[in-house]
Parts: structure tokens; sequence; C-alpha cells
């Protein structure tokens, strides 16, 4: 019975779960689904230098939001430790030889351990990976105004015009990586 | 806020952790796949979340439903205009999206699953976000 809280679930079961986030937000406090605003809020908390994008209420405006990430910790927690998948990703038999082509041999868990250690952050691709890829993460968010959650999953629930541009940019920036510059960083 | 308000976001947020994980959503090996268009498995989690998102948000919309606090629910619509913006602050964020391969929910989702090393990607994500907090005024939006 327990099973399925161990086993990965398909996209036509997890799909629709995710998509109903952005309705229950709305429908429970008028709130719009989006997590890297809880980044904005973040640095609104220290705001050293006192940058003036970073001069608001955060506590007014985030506490919800930082509650719901606070909730999404948990939920990694007990879906990734708790009732953790024992088997490796069914990915792609292409995927998997092209990112053995690249050099990547650990294919056991969600991420790959030769990029995602405390010993890979002394590699150089390592480092390229955690710091810059979060960095860029972090900086490209806030400059397209939402992520894939506020975005590709809320602005697009809205059909907002603005959000279909910035998807579309997500997948260029993706792209470019992907095919061209991470066998590079890898190589 | 209530202490039962905070109850509901966090059990919100914990569904939502919790399907990022069985989902895979936060796989660094899910992005590398669909961004090579491998699989259709992370195209159908997206397609489908937002075919669902469209149809709930226009029933809310057309019943000028309310939400539990009695207040009119209302979407504030974003500035098509400003195109650079969103075509190079997006064009960023993908590059960040397949180099680290998580987004900001599977960042921290992972990092609940017990994969600590997550914190250096979180820190460089607040370091860009602040950066970007700093840089704005000389940005093309």
């Amino acid at each position: 019975m327990f099973d399925i809280l161990y086993q990965p679930w398909p996209w036509y079961v997890a799909g629709p779960i995710i998509g109903l986030t952005v309705p229950v937000l709305l429908l429970l406090g008028g709130k719009m689904f989006g997590v890297s605003a809880n980044l904005r809020h973040a640095c609104a908390a220290c705001n050293f230098g006192n940058v003036e994008f970073f001069n608001y209420d955060w506590k007014k405006a985030g506490k919800w939001n930082i509650t719901f990430l606070v909730g999404s910790v948990l939920g990694g927690f007990l879906g990734g430790f708790v009732f953790a998948n024992p088997e490796p990703i069914a990915l792609a038999q292409s995927t998997i030889a092209d990112l053995q082509a690249m050099g990547i041999q650990d294919f056991n868990g969600l991420v790959p351990d030769d990029l995602f250690t405390w010993g890979a952050l002394g590699t150089v691709p390592g480092l390229i990976v955690l710091i810059l890829g979060g960095f860029l993460v972090g900086f490209g968010a806030r400059y397209a105004g939402g992520c894939t959650s506020g975005h590709a999953i809320s602005g697009l629930s809205d059909l907002q015009l603005a959000s279909l541009i910035a998807v579309i940019g997500f997948f260029i920036g993706g792209l470019l990586m992907t095919w061209f510059i991470y066998p590079i960083i890898l190589s | 806020m209530k202490f039962s308000e905070y109850l509901k976001y966090l059990l919100i947020g914990t569904a939502f952790g919790f399907v990022l994980m069985k989902s895979e959503v936060v796989s660094w090996f899910r992005i590398q796949e669909m961004f090579r268009f491998d699989a259709f498995h992370m195209y159908g989690i997206i397609g489908l979340a937002v075919v669902v998102g469209i149809i709930s948000v226009q029933i809310i919309k057309r019943n000028n439903m309310k939400d539990a606090q009695g207040n009119p629910i209302s979407i504030p619509p974003k500035d098509a205009s400003q195109v650079k913006r969103y075509l190079i602050g997006g064009s960023m964020f993908g590059l960040g999206w397949a180099l680290l391969g998580a987004c900001p929910g599977p960042m921290f989702a992972l990092l609940g699953s017990g994969l600590t090393i997550m914190v250096i990607p979180i820190l460089a994500a607040l370091a860009g976000t602040y950066t970007y907090g700093l840089l704005r005024d000389k940005l093309p939006h």
C-alpha cells in the first residue's frame, strides 16, 4: 500500500497536482504561486547596503511564501529521504549515452555524484555547476521577474504574454547550455 | 497571519516539494533529458500543469470568485512590452537552470532530501538575486 509513496509518479499524475498549486494558493489567500520571490525576500531581510530593490516590507509580502518554501524543504525530506525511491531514474537511453560520453559516471540518484558532492566543489566543473549555475538562476529569475513556477506555471496559467516570452528565454538559455556550453565545461 | 494560515501554506508547500521529488522534476538528469528532447516526461508535467492552471484561473476569473478571507481575487498583469527583460533575463535563467539542473523550488526540495551541497547553489542564487538588485538600474528592461 505504501509502494506508491516510494515509487516515482508518472507525468500525468504529477503535472495536474503541480498545476493545482495555482488555484489553491489563489483561493486560499489570493496568492500568486512563485518560488523565486523568496530569494528576493531573503535579500530584503538582510539588505546590506540599503539597495532600493530590496526596500519593502518583506514580512508583509513574503511570510506566506517563505512558509510555503519551508514546506517544500519538508516535502523534499519526505519524498526524497523518508520515501526515497531506491531505484535509479528510468532515463532515456540516449541521454545516458550522451552523458556517459561527456564523462558522467554516476547514474544512481537524482543528481550525479560527479558534480553534486562537497568533494566536487573542489573540481572546476563542480565549481562552475554549483556556483555559476546557482548565481545565474538567482540573477536570471529576478531579471526576468520569475522562475519556472512564476512564469512557466503561474504566468502561462493566466495567459500572460510576458511569461511566454520569458519561457522562450528559458529554452534559449537551456538549449545553448545543454548542447554547446556543457560539453566544454565537462571536457 | 494566524497560526492556521501558516499551517495551510506549510502543508501546500510540503505537498509541492513531495510531488517535485516523486515526479523527479528535481533531477539534474531529467533536465538534461528535457533539453535534449529525449523524453516527454518533463513536457508532460509542465504541459498538464499549465492546462490545469489555465482552466482553474479561467473558472476563478469568470465567476469573480473570492479568496478564503472574502477578498476579490485579482492577478496583476505583467508588462509584456518589457521584451528585453523577459528575453535576456529568461535566457540567463535558462543557462543556470540547465547548468545546475534545478530551478528555485527543486533547489530547496533537494536540500530537504539530504543533499547538503545544495546550500552552495542556494547561497549563489541569493548572491545572484542581490547582484540583480544592485545592477537593476543599469540593465535593459
